[in-house]
């Protein structure tokens, strides 16, 4: 590895030194990096490439059911592309707009927060982030309830002729949608907030003063200065939504709402067709940094973490 | 001025002005209406964030048996014994047991890179914060997924070890990113004072920079603990015959979830609210105390 030798060799410094070392080029940052690294390459890194050389596998002629022997068969992505496109769509579909949705529900709540709450804004926070501590499996749950057969909510839709006598609520890309919008909000309102926290109030008022309507400001001024919230909040949104199957399963319909997380999972643990689960899973990490590389560089925030 | 400039260059000032609402700021109607809107929008989209509380809580006192679906009286049965219901609280201590000690064992592996990366020059700087971005850019499916070809390619068999390793490996990054933004926000000043007075390095890592660093690693340890505690898809892949919290409430989703599980559901989130809300408070004041 190129730095353990450099620490060996006590190679040359680089001119531009951090403001806060306080310590020579010395063995300790290693040392301190050494097991975490470790870790992290054990088992994220390596599992990476376990599951890649996994997609390439195919089934043992003759075989018992999950055997598979590496043949290199590249064509396993075309077939799994050939076959599943439409979950994938379907997946950045939902979390896409999950993600929108989140973004214009969060925006005023952590403007608020952030601009106009005052002394409440730490017990707001708080309050925010809180439903994380409910087990997000059980909160699902409660929105199936809520919005099913037996809940508060299909009656009254009825009695207002707002859905037809046999329609329901759950079951549906709407319900699906709707659960991953609420379950990833605190994820949207966070990086928001943070980012609205830092600007200076006389901005917002300066606009006014420059006789800037509410509107022209908020998109020429306090909109910029958000952007790099707007930008970590999406991507922590769409990243865990485009790979959620458990709102895809508590309450949407198989197979019309089927995610690309649902046939990770079937494939794998059910069907046990651990290539065909590794290709779709190879994919879909695949496309995902690319999106959010591609993004970030667009978007103009260097530093995310 | 350009609005670029440098809005942390004012912040201290106007964070005196909004304390007393600052003066030039003119109050017509329309304004105030907007103010209120908003207030008013803040308080919809919260009780939005706890209408599913607000219906676990409800429901967690159903007199309901074993499906908890349909309201069928108040009973305070499902608090008093919430053990009661087959196998909820052996699912609850696997879910305590592997969260205290992945959430040990990820804090101190994340703090260390935190300083690494925070307080020293090496190289590989890129590649380490390459290998600490991707995996929180990382679907957890294909986490847990992949986390499985692993295992089985290695004949590893799963249970509560393969678990913890699992969340040992996503804890690490958040840990990381939380430490290193607490550590980033403290005064040199006040190490370089410990230094002045004759401290030697260890000492004023240990007097100085540790103890302020000290509530940085105290919520990234919480962090840990409720990710680690609410994970249910890398658990899933990795699990084998060994039952979680998550694992036990979806499995049994699909015959009826009894109402034990939402009492211990419930009581973990107003457990977890008393301590943020009681943290807050004691910071307030400690605040105030300095001023």
């Amino acid at each position: 590895m190129a730095f353990t030798t450099a620490a060996r060799t006590g190679g040359p410094v680089p001119a531009p030194a951090p403001p806060s070392s306080r310590l020579p080029r010395s063995r300790t940052p290693y040392l301190l990096l050494l097991p975490g690294l470790v870790w992290l390459g054990l088992f994220f890194a390596v599992p990476v490439a376990t599951l890649f050389s996994t997609s390439l596998q195919t089934r043992v002629p003759g075989g018992e059911i999950g055997e598979y022997t590496q043949t290199f068969r590249f064509a396993n992505y075309l077939d799994t592309i050939g076959e599943y496109h439409v979950q994938f769509v379907r997946s950045f579909l939902y979390a896409g707009l999950a993600t929108v949705l989140a973004l214009l529900i969060a925006y005023p709540l952590a403007y608020y927060i952030a601009q106009r709450a005052g002394r409440w804004r730490n017990i707001l926070l708080v309050l925010v982030v809180a439903p994380f501590y409910a087990s997000f499996i059980l909160r699902t749950i409660a929105w199936r309830q809520i919005l099913g057969e037996e809940g508060p909510i299909v009656p009254v839709l009825r009695f207002l002729h707002l859905i037809p006598a046999g329609a329901t609520v759950t079951a549906s890309a709407v319900a699906v949608v709707a659960g991953l919008t609420y379950n990833f909000l605190p994820f949207m309102t966070l990086p928001l907030y943070a980012s609205l926290e830092r600007i200076d109030p006389r901005f917002i008022e300066a606009g006014g003063d420059l006789y800037a309507n509410p509107f022209t400001t908020f998109r020429r001024v306090t909109l910029p200065l958000s952007m790099p919230g707007v930008v970590a909040g999406t991507l922590l949104t769409f990243i865990p939504a485009a790979g959620d199957y458990i709102n895809a399963t508590l309450l949407g319909r198989q197979p019309k709402t089927t995610m690309i997380g649902n046939v990770v999972e079937s494939r794998f643990l059910r069907v046990v067709d651990y290539p065909t689960a590794a290709t779709l899973s190879f994919l879909l990490m695949a496309a995902i940094l690319v999106l959010v590389f591609g993004y970030v560089r667009r978007a103009g925030t260097e530093e995310l973490v | 001025m350009t609005v670029g400039a440098g809005p942390r260059l004012a912040r201290g000032e106007h964070g005196l002005q909004r304390a007393g609402d600052s003066p030039v700021r003119r109050v017509s109607l329309w304004q105030r209406l907007r103010r209120r809107a908003l207030a008013v929008y803040a308080f919809l989209a919260l009780a939005y964030l706890f209408t599913p509380i607000a219906y676990l809580t409800v429901f967690s006192f159903n007199d309901s048996g074993k499906s908890n679906i349909v309201w069928k009286g108040f009973t305070l049965d499902n608090w008093k014994n919430p053990c009661g219901a087959p196998d909820v609280c052996t699912a609850l201590g696997n879910s305590l047991k592997i969260g205290v000690i992945s959430t040990t064992v990820a804090t101190v592996l994340g703090t260390m890179i935190a300083f690494a990366l925070a307080r020293h020059r090496f190289r590989g700087r890129t590649a380490t914060n390459l290998l600490i971005f991707v995996p929180m850019a990382t679907p957890e499916v294909v986490l847990g997924a992949s986390l499985l070809t692993l295992f089985l390619n290695f004949r590893v068999p799963l249970g509560m070890g393969t678990i913890i390793v699992a969340h040992v490996m996503f804890c690490i990054s958040f840990v990381v990113v939380a430490v290193k933004a607490r550590i980033a926000s403290l005064d040199p000043a006040l190490e370089q004072a410990a230094m002045d007075l004759y401290a030697t390095e260890v000492q004023t890592f240990r007097r100085v920079t540790l103890p302020l660093v000290a509530p940085g690693i105290a919520a990234a340890a919480l962090l840990s603990l409720s990710l680690s505690f609410d994970d249910f898809i890398i658990t899933f892949f990795n699990s084998g015959n060994v039952n979680t919290f998550p694992k036990f409430v979806y499995v049994s989703a699909l015959r009826g979830i009894p109402a034990q599980a939402y009492v211990i559901g419930v009581a973990m989130f107003y457990l977890a609210l008393l301590i943020v809300l009681v943290a807050e408070v004691l910071r307030h004041r400690r605040e105030r105390a300095l001023h």
